[in-house]
């Protein structure tokens, strides 16, 4: 049990990383940081792995079954002495209370073991990449406090804590994403990820404060105990409110519509960055985040419907930009906010499971993409441009086929991990609830068609047809050193077989990943068939009768897939210099407006930003920008002016009244009136001295002759 | 002859009366300042001179220490007078009496 009590040590391994590294890093030798970094990673990996075995025997116990472990350190925020208390909803006082806790249950281990996992190897790949940068301590010690700050999200046993490592992931993407900060373009799209999160962030407090005030209790057990207890109505505007809300916040960190403009800037930052926050771990918070507030969602079937259709549409829009992109990154950038669209699509038509499940696998083959495109990159001098790529399969081979599973893994191609995953998110939409969700399936499945040819798109640009590089570059091209092909091979091998846990029962597999989360998910399920809102009942029965229908789906995606591969393939295979995109010649203006990510960043600096004006007038979030300059320069400055004149005019007055009146008629008036009377005596006034000296002997002299001759 | 030749006390009250004309006409009409200082110290030693002869005339000290007392104060009446014209001086660069008029309203 050392693991399991010692828990708290797997986030604060990282966290001493990052201080070393902060405080002293600058001192160190590179060599000396990548063994403090990747060291307290491994040891978190190893604590992990250690913790999550302990939990599984722990939950099995018959006393603990299938109960989360949760442990609490001690109250970080608010006091258990009732000073603190306040109201909820229907009069009771409640303690406001936050614990330094930690809660093991297998949604967590699941994030767990593959944000520690995929992060020790991205660790590993960004010794080999970062070798030659400057600033190396630093890029180790923000990733290491990513990684705190990702477990302390992961591992929290309430809303508060998680969202202090919420904002601890936000607050690193932004220092990576802005890590080249000489770059403006870097520091731009920092500042864009880091405001546009705050939106999120907004709407997860105020979802936070909904449910404190509503339950009472802010500690993911209490919430969900109380949940399922019956006490609240299915649909319960409050709690609807609450989870539109929170999903605005996963909307603004796990970049969906219409806030995932930031991701895509993101990719600014080194590659593994992207891999490591952008793509496997912290972006998939946002789902995070729902399924764990599972119990809450399933009671807002508006808020339900709200996740399944915003996630359909995120998919199907971001595919649709990826599919013109020319820039490596931003292909994969737009896929993942589309593979994020997937995971809301599942989790809002109710299949928690099946959207954790595609979190899991897309960890694994996305994390590898992006290492991939960075090991192209690192091979071509730094060039982004698929245009100017080309050729490539034979001279890094290492890279070229461990992408080449990744790509057959994301685009769903058997027996790779995508495959399973998202056959598991489009047979749940198109089955739960009695086919209510089909309309989505048809978006999810065209979406899977644009993956399939994005990403082959992708392949065939980058490793195969006529090399279109410089000479200069060509002549540099080279394998990366094996601390970064190493990452490669073994996220490869994940991406094969991690699917391989969900298999499902249709194809005679057992599903273990959806037994190994029933726990966490199943009581929704019978919420819901007691409700009777869905169409689907227990498993069985129902389910074998579908095996047709499903085996039919998984055959359609299967030739989904092949459909966008071949397409890819007929148009990329022989890429020379001057090949054509076949959007663009098919239909120029939606070659245009792809290429151009739909307007959105133009209509946003239009509508919200400011930064560009409608004519003569400048709108800003909504005109509230250029509305309230207007009230501040007119109204509140013009208030200020009045009150300044009206007291210049009195100052005026005063002043006219103090010199005229109190000084000129009452002062100086006095004494000019009195002048005449004065110019008698003024006369005996000489100011001679020696004539009072003479009147003053005269006068003696005068005196004397009086009384002498009196 | 004799008698001519004796100086009596009216001869001194004559010279007091002589000195202390002539100081009284210096006050009068010098400008200088320096001057009219000097003059007052004629008209002091008249007087001093007047009570030395009656002391005398009457056999009595008093008028003697008297006179000494006098002295004493013309002493340190020149010396404020002396300041007060060393002042004057540098504020108008000038000892001219007819210029001390400042005061006149």
């Amino acid at each position: 049990m050392f693991f399991l009590t010692h828990i708290w040590l797997i986030p604060l391994l990282p966290a001493v990383g990052a201080a070393v590294m902060l405080l002293f890093g600058r001192k160190l030798q590179k060599n000396s940081v990548s063994a403090v970094c990747v060291g307290t990673i491994v040891l978190a990996f190893l604590m992990a792995c250690g913790a999550v075995r302990e939990y599984s025997a722990w939950s099995s116990t018959a006393e603990h079954y299938r109960q989360p472990y949760q442990t609490i350190l001690y109250t970080w925020l608010g006091t258990d002495t009732g000073h603190m208390n306040y109201t909820t909803h229907d009069g009771s006082p409640a303690p406001f209370q936050a614990d330094a806790g930690f809660l093991l249950d297998p949604l967590s281990s699941i994030w767990l073991l593959f944000v520690t996992g995929v992060g020790m190897l991205i660790h590993i790949y960004s010794t080999g990449y970062m070798a030659h940068e400057g600033g190396y301590y630093r890029f180790f010690g923000y990733l290491n406090l990513f990684m705190f700050s990702m477990l302390t999200l992961i591992l929290a046993n309430n809303y508060v804590l998680m969202f202090v490592g919420w904002e601890g992931v936000g607050l690193c993407s932004y220092l990576l994403i802005g890590f080249y900060f000489h770059r403006k373009s870097a520091t731009d799209a920092g500042n864009k990820a880091f405001i546009v999160n705050r939106i999120g962030d907004a709407g997860f407090l105020l979802g936070m404060f909904f449910i404190a005030w509503y339950f009472g209790s802010l500690r993911f057990t209490e919430v969900t105990h109380i949940a399922r207890s019956g006490r609240f109505a299915i649909g319960d505007p409050i709690i609807t409110a609450a989870t539109l809300l929170l999903f605005v916040g996963a909307c603004g960190k796990s970049a969906q519509l219409p806030l995932y403009v930031w991701l895509p800037d993101a990719m600014e930052g080194p590659t593994p960055v992207s891999a490591l926050i952008h793509a496997a771990t912290m972006v998939t918070a946002g789902v995070y985040m729902v399924a764990r507030s599972n119990a809450i969602f399933v009671l807002a079937p508006a808020s339900m419907k709200t996740v399944a259709i915003v996630g359909a549409l995120t998919a199907i829009f971001a595919a649709s930009i990826g599919l013109v992109q020319n820039d490596i990154k931003r292909v994969l950038a737009y896929s993942t906010v589309s593979q994020l669209g997937y995971m809301f699509l599942a989790l809002g038509v109710g299949a928690f499971a099946a959207g954790v499940f595609h979190v899991f696998t897309h960890a694994f083959f996305k994390a590898l993409l992006f290492l991939g495109a960075g090991s192209v990159i690192h091979s071509m001098s730094g060039e982004q441009d698929m245009r100017n790529m080309g050729d490539l399969g034979h001279r890094i081979p290492t890279t070229h086929r461990t992408m080449f599973i990744a790509t057959l893994a994301i685009a769903g191609i058997f027996p790779f991990a995508g495959f399973f995953s998202k056959d598991a998110i489009l047979w749940e939409t198109w089955s739960r609830e009695g086919g209510a969700y089909r309309f989505l399936w048809y978006v999810g499945y065209a979406t899977a068609l644009m993956t399939a040819f994005y990403m082959f798109r992708l392949m065939y640009l980058t490793f195969h047809g006529h090399p279109r590089m410089s000479h200069e570059a060509e002549h540099h091209i080279h394998e990366s050193p094996i601390s970064m092909t190493a990452p490669l091979v073994v996220l490869a091998l994940f991406a094969i077989v991690a699917g391989w846990l969900g298999w499902p029962h249709s194809l005679g597999g057992s599903d273990r990943f959806t037994t190994f989360l029933e726990p966490v998910f199943a009581p929704e399920a019978r919420v819901l068939q007691e409700e009777g809102r869905t169409g689907q009942l227990v498993a069985g029965v129902e389910e074998e009768h579908n095996t047709g229908t499903e085996w039919m789906l998984m055959g359609l995606s299967l030739a989904a897939a092949g459909a966008g591969w071949g397409m890819a393939w007929k148009n990329y295979r022989h890429a020379d210099k001057d090949y054509k995109e076949p959007i663009a010649v098919a239909a120029p203006p939606v070659y245009n407006t792809l290429l151009h990510k739909y307007y959105v960043d133009e209509a946003y600096d239009y509508v919200f930003t400011g930064r560009r004006k409608l004519g003569d007038v400048r709108l800003g979030v909504l005109g509230f920008g250029e509305g309230s300059a207007w009230f501040d320069t007119h109204i509140i400055d013009g208030a200020v002016n009045t009150a300044g004149w009206i007291t210049r005019l009195s100052a005026a007055i005063s002043s006219w009244w103090d010199k005229w009146i109190i000084d000129g008629l009452f002062v100086n008036g006095v004494a000019y009136s009195t002048l005449p009377f004065s110019w008698f005596a003024r006369l005996f006034e000489w100011g001679l001295v020696q004539w009072y000296a003479l009147v003053m002997t005269a006068g003696l002299v005068g005196f004397v002759f009086y009384y002498v001759y009196h | 002859m004799e008698s001519m030749l004796h100086i009596t006390t009216l001869h001194y009250l004559v010279l007091g009366a002589a000195l202390f004309l002539l100081g009284v006409i210096g006050v009068l009409t010098r400008r200088n300042v320096v001057i009219v200082l000097m003059s007052i110290e004629l008209i002091l030693n008249a007087v001093n001179l007047n009570l030395v002869a009656f002391s005398h005339m009457w056999g009595g000290l008093h008028g003697q220490i008297f006179a000494i007392f006098v002295i004493t104060d013309a002493a340190a009446e020149a010396a404020v007078g002396l300041g007060i014209l060393i002042a004057f001086f540098r504020n108008k660069e000038t000892i001219n009496i007819d210029e001390v008029h400042l005061l006149k309203w």
